[in-house]
Order: structure tokens, then sequence, then C-alpha cells
């Protein structure tokens, strides 16, 4: 008998059986229900006690009990003064929304399980029914009438289920008229959460991870030099190419940083590999780093303050380094960071050079101040100019590919069609999704923001639902199989997604498709791919 | 809050504020409801209106979060979005305009429904059509209005009635907006109330005002076209109120229809910087689209920039000194 946290638990009938008429009590007057598998476990206290967090203790979400301070109530208020304070976007946000709706059948968490008050207005609005009692004087005279309510343990319980049922991925406020940002609402109400010492496990102890080891699955250096060394001994075996890893290298012209999350699960180890077979290849003089070996950054799921302590590491990197640029690999709220915040928090970063592609003399304009650019921008640039290794598309003919754009490169950066131009030069069968499933529209995988771990189940699915009957429509209609994607997150959670909405598509990253049609110099006659699976007409040889 | 009494709070409190200004200037209270209430209300108004975006703009933007709906500036041959991805000042001035002109936004919306379990997308533009509607009449109606507080009618408003008046249908002329701006907000309030999702969401502060709107819209539309006043005497005193010299004494000859008219005018003035229609200020404001999306070109800067501990390669390598030599990495410290 599967169990919550299986994905076998949940019957397709079931889960397709949504409904999305609202409950008849008004949205105030429901108050929240703890289901098992739609909530995640709390952050043990040995996490936040490392990383110096307030309220560190050990407690269950479906306890009466969440052993807050005595004085909770004045902590978020304070809180909140003190972050409408800092952030226009919170005070705007609380103020301007019309609820015209427009966002309401725009979250993949409505769509995919119907619960109103996962329509990011709702969303929300368990915010600004604090902020209009507390905050505004029509709401302190007026109280209901305007919209207010008063702050009960109830409302910390719901705030706690709903901003750990949003993925922070944009959808919503591509739709919305003022550009209401939900991903600023749960950031905040998640960081108010945060001073009561509300988190959940599946963010925090990354986080703590990341602090004290440089990346998010605690890999210590000496085990990451394994891991990689084990890259390299398959990589020979599919290739025959030895391939030499650098890390911590000093004087290098580039610094490498990617996702943990891939070189520790497949698929993502492919695509891990992948960058190594690249980057041998071309011959680039660059370096891993054990101490900054985390692009992720569930510091972004937690508070500025935490994601800022994480980044800190990628800079003070390539500064001990003396490297002159950063490249980053295929991961999603990665990008977020590094593109829209990483600069304005531990920049400015002087000391390294605009990137400038060495083989092709390209100078990346577009990331002077950052000094930071994407992969897929890098191997663009070299196809364009004819410096890519020549590939065998052919190798990746067992692949009928789709792409599907990670909500942050996509909303929160605008990488669209670099990746595209990438995978059109590696293989021979590539087929979009319907337009209102990709680019800016694209759905979240279900699991990002800290959300994809299995006692999460349920809505993982639920929140999955769109994304997977958009890659099963082209899997029914053009044999779609294979489903890229650039990011870490969905390569861990679009594989549940896919094997329970469109069974028998296999996700993978784009530089894993690179490295199965690159054709290295000295390399043996390939047979296998690089996940070891034999290469499309090698079986009938 | 449920429906019902969300909306009944919301039509009475219209009914007893239109009868306030009704009854009021019937009972002989017109002085206080055409001058003195006018201009609490536009003082209201004013002084809300600035407190409020200055106290917006006295809060910083940390982070520069444009949501990006469109190519980034990347590589020169890679074809860039200027409008969804926009990189210079220029073209995020071309995104607000687009955004504020002509709602954008909503021109992008879909409708999700669920057939067999499957969710499926179509374009819906009935929102958009209704704002838009709702909105530029407004502003034309408004526009028009301001034949009455001026002496001389400026050419542009003479101009926008003549176009409005296309559907000439005799004396007095019949607008287009007239019927626009009431079509609009009662399709605005009929989604409201006959859309499950949206009833749902929707609170006596989104009533209220939709309602108060409808209250000025109706009596203004009986005005000009059923129950008309003495229009000679209603610009004498609306002429007296723009030029500091209210003209008590036309009073008298004005309907009390027009009172009520003009003190739910009055209401809407000074209920708006307290409530959700400062999204008209709001939308300028907003970090998702009045920034560029050029933050890895230029640094943004946040002036709250917090000191924070961070672990430092030093104390990494004390942690993992010896197990780092073991495999041969290279350490700052032997």
């Amino acid at each position: 008998m599967a169990k919550f946290d299986e994905m076998a638990f949940y019957d397709h009938k079931e889960m397709t059986n949504i409904s999305y008429a609202p409950p008849a009590t008004p949205w105030m007057d429901t108050p929240v229900q703890f289901r098992p598998g739609s909530y995640i476990y709390p952050g043990k206290a040995r996490h936040l006690e490392y990383l110096g967090l307030p309220n560190p203790r050990e407690w269950e979400v479906t306890e009466d009990d969440w052993k807050l301070q005595d004085n909770w109530k004045q902590i978020i208020l304070e809180g909140m003064a003190d972050r409408l304070q800092r952030f226009r976007s919170f005070k705007l946000f609380m103020d301007i929304c019309v609820r015209c709706g427009a966002c309401a059948d725009k979250c993949h968490f409505f769509i995919g399980g119907g619960d109103p008050k996962n329509m990011p207005v709702l969303r929300a609005e368990l915010l600004r029914s604090i902020y209009r009692k507390n905050f505004t004087a029509m709401g302190k005279v007026m109280g209901k009438i305007a919209g207010g309510r008063p702050l009960t343990i109830d409302v910390i319980k719901e705030w706690f289920y709903y901003f750990f049922q949003c993925t922070e991925c944009r959808r919503c406020s591509v739709f919305c008229p003022y550009g209401i940002d939900t991903a600023e609402i749960t950031m905040m109400g998640r960081e108010l959460l945060g001073l009561l010492g509300i988190y959940v496990n599946w963010i925090i102890e990354p986080a703590a991870n990341c602090f004290r080891t440089g990346n998010h699955l605690g890999i210590q250096p000496h085990t990451m030099k394994d891991i990689f060394d084990d890259f390299a001994t398959d990589i020979e075996d599919i290739t025959g190419v030895s391939v030499d890893i650098p890390f911590n290298r000093k004087g290098a012209e580039v610094l490498f940083v990617t996702p943990s999350g891939d070189i520790f699960a497949e698929p993502g180890i492919y695509t891990a590999m992948g960058y190594c077979l690249f980057f041998n290849e071309i011959g680039l003089d660059y370096t891993w780093s054990t101490y900054a070996s985390e692009g992720g950054n569930f510091g972004l799921f937690t508070s500025n303050e935490v994601m800022k302590r994480l980044n800190s590491k990628i800079y003070s990197e390539a500064q001990r380094l003396g490297v002159k640029y950063i490249i980053g690999g295929e991961c999603g709220h990665m990008w977020r960071v590094l593109h829209q915040y990483m600069d304005t928090m531990n920049g400015p970063a002087d000391f390294l050079e605009t990137p400038k592609n060495p083989i092709t003399g390209t100078v990346f304009e577009h990331a002077k101040s950052t000094k930071m650019i994407h992969i897929m921008e890098f191997m663009a640039d070299l196809i364009k100019n004819g410096k890519m290794p020549p590939v065998d598309k052919s190798r990746n003919d067992d692949c009928v590919v789709t792409f599907h754009d990670s909500c942050n490169p996509a909303r929160g950066m605008g990488i669209f069609e670099e990746p595209r131009y990438v995978l059109r030069h590696v293989c021979n069968n590539f087929v979009e999704m319907p337009e209102n499933t990709i680019r800016e529209q694209t759905f979240c995988c279900g699991g990002g923001a800290g959300l994809g771990t299995d006692e999460n189940m349920e809505m993982r699915l639920r929140g999955g639902l769109p994304r997977g009957a958009a890659v099963k429509h082209v899997q029914d209609t053009h044999g779609v199989n294979r489903l890229a994607c650039m990011c870490a997150i969905d390569r861990a959670t679009l594989h549940t997604v896919c094997e329970y909405w469109a069974h028998g598509v296999e996700v993978c990253g784009i530089t894993e498709l690179v490295a199965n049609a690159m054709i290295c110099k000295g390399e043996k006659k390939r047979e296998i791919n690089m996940r070891f699976q034999p290469l499309p007409g090698a079986e009938q040889e | 809050m449920s429906f019902m009494p969300s909306f009944l709070i919301s039509l009475a409190a219209v009914a007893v504020l239109f009868g306030i200004g009704y009854g009021g200037a019937a009972a002989g209270a017109g002085a206080v409801i055409g001058i003195f209430v006018p201009y609490a209300a536009l003082l209201l108004f004013l002084g809300g209106l600035v407190w409020k975006v200055a106290d917006w703009a006295n809060s910083p933007v940390p982070f520069r979060i444009p949501t990006t709906s469109g190519q980034q500036k990347s590589l020169d041959w890679i074809r860039r979005d200027p409008i969804d991805s926009p990189f210079t000042k220029g073209e995020v001035a071309l995104r607000m305009a687009l955004e504020v002109l002509f709602f954008r936004s909503l021109l992008k919306n879909t409708k999700t429904q669920l057939h067999h379990g499957k969710p499926v997308y179509a374009t819906d533009l009935w929102l958009w059509l209704a704002a838009m509607i709702f909105h530029y009449s407004m502003l034309v109606v408004l526009l028009r209005h301001l034949r009455l507080f001026l002496a001389e009618t400026p050419f542009f408003v003479t101009a926008i009635e003549r176009a409005d008046g296309f559907m000439q249908v005799g004396v007095p002329v019949f607008y287009a907006t007239s019927i626009g701006i009431l079509l609009g907000l009662l399709w605005l309030l009929s989604r409201r109330i006959l859309n499950p999702m949206v009833r749902y969401i929707s609170l006596p502060n989104d009533y209220f005002p939709l309602l108060l709107l409808l209250g000025i819209a109706g009596s203004g539309f009986c005005l000009r076209y059923i129950d008309k006043t003495d229009i000679v005497a209603v610009k004498e005193l609306t002429v007296g109120l723009a030029t500091f010299s209210p003209a008590a004494d036309a009073i008298a000859n004005i309907s009390p229809l027009f009172f009520g008219h003009l003190f739910l005018v009055a209401i809407l003035f000074a209920y708006f910087p307290f409530s959700k229609l400062m999204h008209l200020a709001g939308v300028f404001l907003s970090p998702t689209r009045n920034l560029a999306n050029n933050s890895r070109a230029e640094r943004h800067i946040n002036p709250w920039n917090p000191k924070v501990k961070m672990h430092t390669y030093e104390e990494y390598e004390d942690d993992f000194r010896d197990l780092m030599k073991e495999v041969g990495l290279p350490v700052e410290k032997e």
C-alpha cells in the first residue's frame, strides 16, 4: 500500500476531478486543514541554530502549539512595518490590487487543485487583510467591512500553508495589469514567518548546508572531488576522452558555478558530466570550486539576508581565485538570483572583467557589471561563430525533444532564444509545447521555491498538472519522449511530474544533449550516450 | 464576508450618501453640499494623493525585479523584445505607456477550463474590453465636464464632444460615453457577482466603488437626458467653485438630483486616495513593470543593503583543510 509521500498513493481519476467552485464559507471563515501530502515538515532546530535564525525548536505542523515566542504578534506586526518601509513592492502590492481576478486561474496550484486560496489574489489577501487591519485608517476603523481581519494564530497557520504552496514562479504577474508579483508577496510572507522560526526543513536544511559546505546537499570537498573523479571515469568510458576537471585552481580565466543538485542525482549528473566534457573539449581555462559549489540559493526562499549570505561565496571565491569572469550552468532560481540580485547584494565585482569569450572574442556587454554569463549564452555564441566543436545530431535521434522554460530564467531574466538555438543545433527532433504553456507563460514544475519534497507529493502532482498535461499533449501528438530544461530543480521534480502525468517522457538538461552530439577530438567510436544507453542505430550493428 | 452582506452594505452606503446630497439640498443645505463639501473633498483628494504617492516613494526599491515576458538583450544577433524585456529607459517608458494606455497585460488574459481533467487555455478579452470601455468613457466624461468649470470651453473639449456625439439622435446630443460608462460599470459589476471565483475574492471595498461610480454615472445620465436642471445655474456654481468665488445664489435654482450627483462625486474624490482606486497612481510605480531588465549591465543599488554574517573561505578551509589535502585540493594554509 502506497503512502501519501508516494506517487502511487494518488489516483489519476481523483486527481483530475477538480472543481473550481469555491466553498460555501467565506475565505476568512474557512480555516486551513493540514492534509498529509500537502504540507512540508518544519525546519529542524539545529539548522536554524547554525544559521543564527530566531526561535530554533522542534515542533510539528499538526500540533496545536507551534511553540512561538510569547510576543509573536508584536514580532509579526513590527516585521511588517519594517518591510513596508524597506520594500516598495510590498507596500504598493498591499495597496493597489483591485481584485479583478485576472491572476486567479493562472496559478498551477489553483489549476491543478482548485483551492481558492491558491488563486494568487487570495494568497496575497491573506497578508493584505492583516495589513488593512493594522496599517490603514479604513481597516483600523471599519475592520471587516474594509477587508481587514485580526491577526490570530490561525492566520499564521494559513500563511504557512499557502506561502509554502507558492513556487514564486511569477506566472500570475505576467497577467496582472499592475504587475503585482505574488513571488514578492510570498517572499515577504516567508520572511515574516521566519521571524517566528517557522521554516520548512526542505529549505532550511539545504540553506544551512550551503552556508557550511558551500552547497545545498552538504557535499564536503573531498567527496565532491571523488564524485568528479567518477564523472571523469564515466566520461572516458563513454567517449574515450580523458577529461581534466580542475578544482579551486588559482589563475584560471573562468570560474564555473552550477547547482549541486546536478552532481548528485540522475538525470542531473548527465548534464554535469556534459559540462566537464564540453569545457575540456573547447579547452577553456576554467575551474570549479568546492567552496562556491552551489549556484542555487535556497536563501531566496528564506529571506533576502540568507540569500545574500549564501550568494556571497561566488564573488568572494572569484576574487580569491583571481578569475576574470564567471559562467553559470543550467539552473532556474539560481539565475533569478544571479541576474536580479547578486550584483546589488554582493557587488560591485570590480575585480572581475567584462566576460569575453576567449575563442570567439565576443564581449558580453550585457553582463558588463555582474560579470557572469549563462552557459547557454556562451554556447550560442560559439555556435553562431562556427567555433562549437562539430556535432553529430543523429546521436540524439532517439529523442523527440520538447523544451520546458523554467520559471525564473523565463520571467526573471528573459532567456528564451539561447537554449532553443543550442537545442536545435544538437538534435534533429525538436517540438514546442502549446503556446500558453511556454516562454513567459510557462508553467512551473510544481516543486520550485523549495517545495519539491516527497512529503508534499499531492501538491507537487497537482501543481505539476498544467506542465504535465502540456507534455502529455506533445507526447500524444508528436511522440515527444524527452523534456529538456535548464534547471536542476526541474530535473529533479519534473521527473516525478512526467512519470505521473506523461508517463514515458524522460527529463534532461540541454548540456547532456550537447555532450551526446559533440564529436570530441580523439574520441573512440561512440556507442553509448551520456546515460550509458546505446546510441540510436548502435543496437542494430 | 460573503457576497450578500458585502454587496448590501455597499449598496446601502451609496444610497445613504446619495440621500444625504439629495435630501440635504432639498432641506436647504445646498451651500454646504454645493460649496463646502466639494472643497473639502478636493483637499482630501489632493492631500491624500500626495501623501500616498510620497509614502510609496519613500520606500526604496531594493532590487531590480522586472517581470520579463520577452527575450532579454544578450547577443547582438538574437532578436530581443524591447517591450516585454526593456533594456533602456525609453523602452521602459514604452512598456509603461502600453500598460497604462491599453492595459496590455490584460490583453494577454486567458481563461482556464478543464476538459476531461485536462486544462485548456482560451484567450479571454472580456475583462480587457469592459475595463477599456469603462476607463475611456470615464476619461471622456471627465474631460467633457471641463465645460462646466471653465468660462471659455477649450477647443479640445468641443472636439471631444463632437466625436463623442457621433450617434447624434436629437437634442441634447447623445454621447456614446454616457452609455459606455454605464455599460462598462454594469459589466464589471455583473462579472464580479456572476463569476463564482471573482465573487469569492470580492470585498465591500470592491462593490462600493463600483456602486458609487454607478450612482454618479446614473445620476449624471438622468441630469443630462431625463430630469434636466437649470444648467446655467449649475455652470454659475461650478465656475464659481473653480475660480474660488462660490456663487451661492445659483444654488436655489438647481435641482436636488444635481446635489445627489455632486455629493457622490465628492465622496469619490475623498475616498479615492484611501482605496484600491489608487491603482491609477500605483501602476506607475510598480517595480515589476517600470524597471529595465538590465541588471547584469548596470548595478542596481539597494540603499539598505544589509551587513550579514558570511561564512568566509578561510573559515571553510579551517573546517575542511585536512579532508581537502587528502584528495589533493589546493589549500591556502598548509
